[in-house]
Order: C-alpha cells, then structure tokens, then sequence
C-alpha cells in the first residue's frame, strides 16, 4: 500500500465521526438517486410496453402525395373522392394505404422487421339493450394483428379463439363494456355510414389505457370491410420490430421507400416520453442535492483535518513528501469515502428498489400497474457513482490544494496562513 | 565566529555560502540573516546558540530546504541545491537530511515504528521487512526497543523525542538538523536525548547541527556557533 494512502486511510480514520456522517448522506444520496432513477425509469417502460402492445411500434398510414400528379375530386356516384392532408413540412397526403400487401411486401425486406398487421379503421356508434355509446372500430387479421400487438394479453374476459372462430365476433375495450353494460356472450348493434349490423362480444380486453378501453373495439377485417364500405385498402399498417429503439430510423426507411407518411412510437408519444425524461432530470437534480450536502461536509471535514494537521504536514514534508503527496493524502481521503460510499449506496439502491417493487399501488390512465413498477438498470447505478466522484472531487479539491501549498517552514515558525 | 573543539580535515556534508532571508512584510519586514556562510562537517556535533530572534531557527530551516532563502547559496552532500525548485529541494531533504524539532510532531495515530517507518517508506529504498528491522534497530538504539508498538500519547514527552530522533535517522542522512530538540524536557530527559543524538550521528559519520538555547548542552557539542542579529560572531 503507498504511503499515503496509508496516512490517508489513519487521518479518516481520526475523525470518525465527522466523516461518517458524510459517508452517511453519499450512501443514501447514491441509493435514494438509483431508487428514483428505476421508478421512474419502471413507470416509463411499462408506458413504452403499453403503447408497443397496442398501437405498435411503427404506424404506416396515408400515401404521400406525388407534387408532379393533379388528382381531381370524383364526380361519379359511386366512387368516394380522396381529401387530402397537408403537414407542416407541407407534404400533402392521400388518406389511407391502397395496396396493403405490396407495402408489406416492401417493408419484410427490412432486417429489423418483424410483423405487420393491416388495419381498416372508422367511426362507429354502439347500441346496447341499455346504452349508446361512440366508439372506433379497428378491423383486424387476427394471427397478423397479434404478431403486432399485446392484443392475446390483454384479455380479461373470452377469448381470442372465440373470436377467431365467430365471423361476427368483436373484443371490446371493459370500459366500453361497462358503460353499455355488456360482458361476453352478449350481442350489440353497431352503426357506421349509413348501415347497422348486429355483432357478438367474444372477448373484453383491458389495455390500461382509458382511452383506448372505452373506445375501441375489434372486428375482423372482412367485416369492417363490410360496415364501413371500404371493399380496397386499409387505414393504416401497424408493423412490429425487433430492436424498438431503432424505429426511427427504420421509419425514415420505411417511408422513402414505400411513400407513405411512417410514425415511430418516439414521435407519436413525444409528450409522453418529454415529460418522463424531464421527471427524470428533476428527479436526478433533487436527489443529488443530499450527494452535494455530503459533499460540502467533507468539505469542512477536510479542511478542519488539514487545519488541525499542519504541523504533521510540515514534518512530512521535512521527511521527503512532496507537494502532490500532501495533497494525495487528502484527495485518497476523499477517494475513500468515496467508494465505500458508492458501494454501500448501490447496495441500499438495490434494496429500496427490490422493495418499492412489493409495494401495492394499483393505477390505470395511461397504463395499468397494481403494484410500485421499477426497471432497475446498470445505467443508473453508473449515473449515481458518476454524480458522487463528481460532488467529492469538487469536495476534496480545494482542501488537499491547500494542504499541499502549505510551507513546512512557515508552519514550524509558526507564521502559517 | 565559530569555535572548533576538535579540529583536523573532515569532509563538507553542507555548505552554506551569504544566505540572506527577510521575514514579514512592509513595516515590519526584518532582515533576519544577513549573509551567514557556514559549513559543516561529516562526524562532527556543531551548535548554534544566541538570543531569540537571532536567526537561529530560520538559518535551521534554510539549510533543511524548509523555506527558501532570498540570496546565497546552500550546497547538501557535494550537490548544489538549486534555488527555488521544490520538487529538488523535497527529494535532497528526503535523502540527505534529518530534522529534530523542540516540539517532536510525530504523527499521533501511527505507533512509534510507523512514525520511524514513514521516512523508509516515502524513500523507497527497503523492502517492507527491512524497513521494520531497520525501524526496531533505531528504536533499540535510542532505548524504546520495548515500546516500539506504542501510540505517541503512550510515551513520554522523552521517549517521543527519542522517537522522533530514531525517524529523523531513519534514512541514514549525511545532515541531521535539530531545533531546540531538548528545549522541552527536564534536565535528565535532555540528556538522555542528547545524548541519544550525537552519539548515533558520531557512530554514522552524520554532520550535526542544534539549535539551542542550553549551554551546558552547547559545551558538550564539538563546535559552537555563537549568532546575534542574523549574523555570526
């Protein structure tokens, strides 16, 4: 062992007290920082999961205008004209996909493709014995959607067999079930455009997303074909992918090659995810005041050591330790508290998080969780051990500065500053 | 001027040539030496003595390379110190002198073979084992072989002293440089030290040099140096 970590490891040890009690808010600054970090971190994943298993990863929606082609509204009886859309980098849009299979087609060349599901989408209006109610109907391939969604999970009542095998069958969101005072087995009418068929409720889901669970409600594609009168296309493509941190990317591909308007999950939860990195920050910031509280008591504690030990300085010196020495040994004192702090306060983080994560709290709005959700990663622990050298550093620089400056002569005679 | 007890050619260990030192600032700035030129010699006890605020003690610590001198030249072991470089001036201290002071500022949370060790280990030169025999040899010379794993607030004020005599030879210097090392003992522990210090430094070939205030201990030196107003008379 050096000899100045040896002095170090004597002069922390002279002053217990004092530096335990920085040792003390480092521990619980590094664990209290990695338990937020992973709540935070829990409730912002099961969000991500929950958005993956409805809505997908990447949605492929309408067909980008080409500038150089006129389109003339349709003036035929029978023939619907197409509307067109314009975004704000003033692209203009086709609603809707025309040729499902060839974008599908298209985008499985992609090496981070996984699943499609086409989806016809339209307005509906929901008749109970009891109720009325306003929903969205989602025509789905069944196999296909469920490569795509959580859909299969979701069910809380029925199941996806019945449905499969009932031409008529639907799966409603329980909110929607509740309000029109339905449950499986039950039968509804449903209106669209200027038509009304009666269908089967063969299944109940629950995605913990009010919105989606009081709205929407599934039918096979042929038979949203059929209420809603679209014989060709889909509203849109909802596509699974292996590595969802790269659906960006593959959304930028996916619509230069296929020409139609792509949004990844990042964009189309932005808000959402905005204001989970911004809880996060704040979260970091606040806990990382009782590291900086740590610190600027090892900052007292250290210059009160270097105070109270000059004279052991000079004789130090006088003995052949240079300048960086001195300064080492109050830096190694630093460096100790240090890790013994990041060690314990990983170990505590580890411990509040693996509890929190037993804590009942059941929730839904945005997602559905009974208990404290928690994704502890090594990312967190690293965030914590990086803001703790950071606090003690800044904390240690100053005194083992000073300690090192300190003129052995002057201090022997006694005329030290 | 000094007076030479026992004479004959010995070879220089340090050599100080018109050192001059200020001390304070502004009005109260004192010339404190005032071109002081000395030498001492290997195996040979000198001291200095005079009235307090001579020069004594600063002079002490200007030929330790505790403190830097405004003019003049010091040379430690042949090599000449070069001014202002505090890097050079720690490792010729390291290696070539060794302090006592009046106060024995050994370091209170290591025993008294740690406080002896801690010159080794800074030097480097011995392996930890070497470094303990060494430790315990010095400590047996000067009478604490059988206290060596005592804190210094087990020992007495003497026996700290003798401590930090065996620490201050710990790294065979050719210079040994005490201030007032017995100017805080009583009579029988002020010569149980002294001679504890010149005795070791006779028998290692070691130059000597004490600052103090007794006379009696001045006469049993070979050489004193009477100083008054930063100079030598």
């Amino acid at each position: 062992m050096s000899p100045t970590i040896r002095i170090a490891i004597r002069f922390l040890l002279a002053k217990k007290r004092s530096m335990l009690m920085s040792l003390t808010g480092i521990v619980f600054g590094v664990g209290f920082f990695i338990s937020t970090q992973a709540q935070l971190s829990g409730y912002q994943e099961l969000f991500i999961e929950t958005i993956l298993g409805t809505d997908g990863a990447i949605r492929i929606e309408d067909r980008i205008q080409d500038p150089n082609v006129f389109v003339a509204a349709s003036t035929k009886k029978n023939t619907s004209t197409n509307f067109f859309i314009t975004d704000k980098n003033n692209r203009r849009f086709v609603e809707g996909i025309e040729h499902p299979d060839s974008v599908i087609e298209a985008i499985s060349e992609l090496e981070n493709f996984e699943a499609a599901s086409p989806v016809i989408k339209g307005s509906i209006q929901l008749q109970s014995p009891l109720r009325k109610d306003n929903g969205q109907i989602y025509g789905i391939m069944v196999d296909e959607h469920i490569a795509v969604s959580a859909l299969e999970d979701q069910i809380q009542l029925g199941s996806i067999e019945d449905f499969r095998g009932s031409p008529m069958g639907i799966i409603m969101g329980h909110k929607m079930a509740a309000r029109l005072d339905v449950t499986v087995g039950d039968s509804i009418i449903i209106r669209a455009v200027d038509q009304q068929q009666r269908y089967r409720i063969a299944a109940i889901f629950e995605t913990g997303v009010s919105d989606i669970d009081k709205t929407r409600v599934f039918m096979h594609l042929s038979a949203a074909r059929s209420l809603l009168k679209k014989p060709n296309g889909v509203s849109f493509i909802q596509v699974s992918i292996y590595d969802r941190d790269r659906a960006i990317v593959d959304a930028e591909v996916i619509e230069r090659v296929t020409k139609h308007f792509s949004a990844p999950w990042q964009e189309r939860e932005k808000s959402w995810m905005q204001l989970f990195k911004t809880l996060q920050v704040s979260a970091a910031i606040t806990v990382s005041t009782i590291i900086i509280i740590s610190g600027l008591g090892m900052f007292s504690t250290l210059f009160m050591i270097v105070m109270d030990k000059t004279r052991e300085i000079a004789i130090l010196r006088s003995m052949g330790y240079t300048r960086n020495d001195i300064s080492n040994i109050f830096l190694w004192q630093g460096v100790i508290v240090l890790i013994c702090g990041t060690i314990l306060g990983c170990g505590i983080g580890y411990l509040i998080t693996f509890a929190i994560s037993y804590l009942p709290m059941p929730l839904s709005g945005i997602f559905a969780t009974e208990y404290f959700v928690v994704n502890s990663t090594a990312w967190h622990y690293v965030q914590a051990v990086i803001a703790a050298i950071i606090i003690v550093m800044i904390a240690c620089f100053a005194p083992s500065r000073k300690a090192g400056k300190l003129v052995p002569g002057d201090v022997i005679r006694g005329t030290a500053a | 001027m000094s007076e030479i007890k026992a004479g004959g050619q010995k070879e220089v260990a340090l050599e100080c040539r018109e050192l001059h030192k200020h001390l304070g600032e502004g009005e109260t700035r004192v010339h404190v030496l005032r071109g002081v030129s000395l030498k001492l010699y290997r195996g040979e006890v000198s001291a200095i003595v005079g009235p307090s605020g001579c020069g004594k003690s600063t002079l002490l610590y200007l030929l330790g390379l505790l403190d830097l001198q405004d003019s003049g030249s010091i040379s430690i072991q042949g090599e000449e110190v070069p001014p202002k470089n505090d890097g050079e001036h720690t490792r010729i201290r390291g290696e070539n002198v060794g302090f006592v002071f009046q106060f024995h500022f050994l370091l209170p949370e290591f025993s008294a073979m740690e406080n002896v060790i801690l010159p080794m280990r800074k030097l480097g030169r011995l392996n930890p084992k070497e470094m303990k025999s060494r430790a315990h040899a010095l400590l047996n010379e000067v009478g604490l072989g059988d206290k060596t794993h005592r804190l210094p607030s087990q020992l007495s004020g003497g026996e700290q002293q003798r401590v930090a005599i065996a620490r201050s030879l710990a790294n065979t210097p050719g210079v040994l440089l005490a201030d007032e090392p017995t100017g805080n003992l009583d009579v029988k522990n002020s010569l149980m030290v002294f001679e504890s210090l010149t005795r070791l430094a006779k028998e290692k070939g070691q130059a000597v040099l004490i600052v103090t205030h007794n006379p009696d201990l001045a006469k049993k030196c070979d050489r004193i140096l009477r100083m008054q107003d930063g100079q030598f008379t």
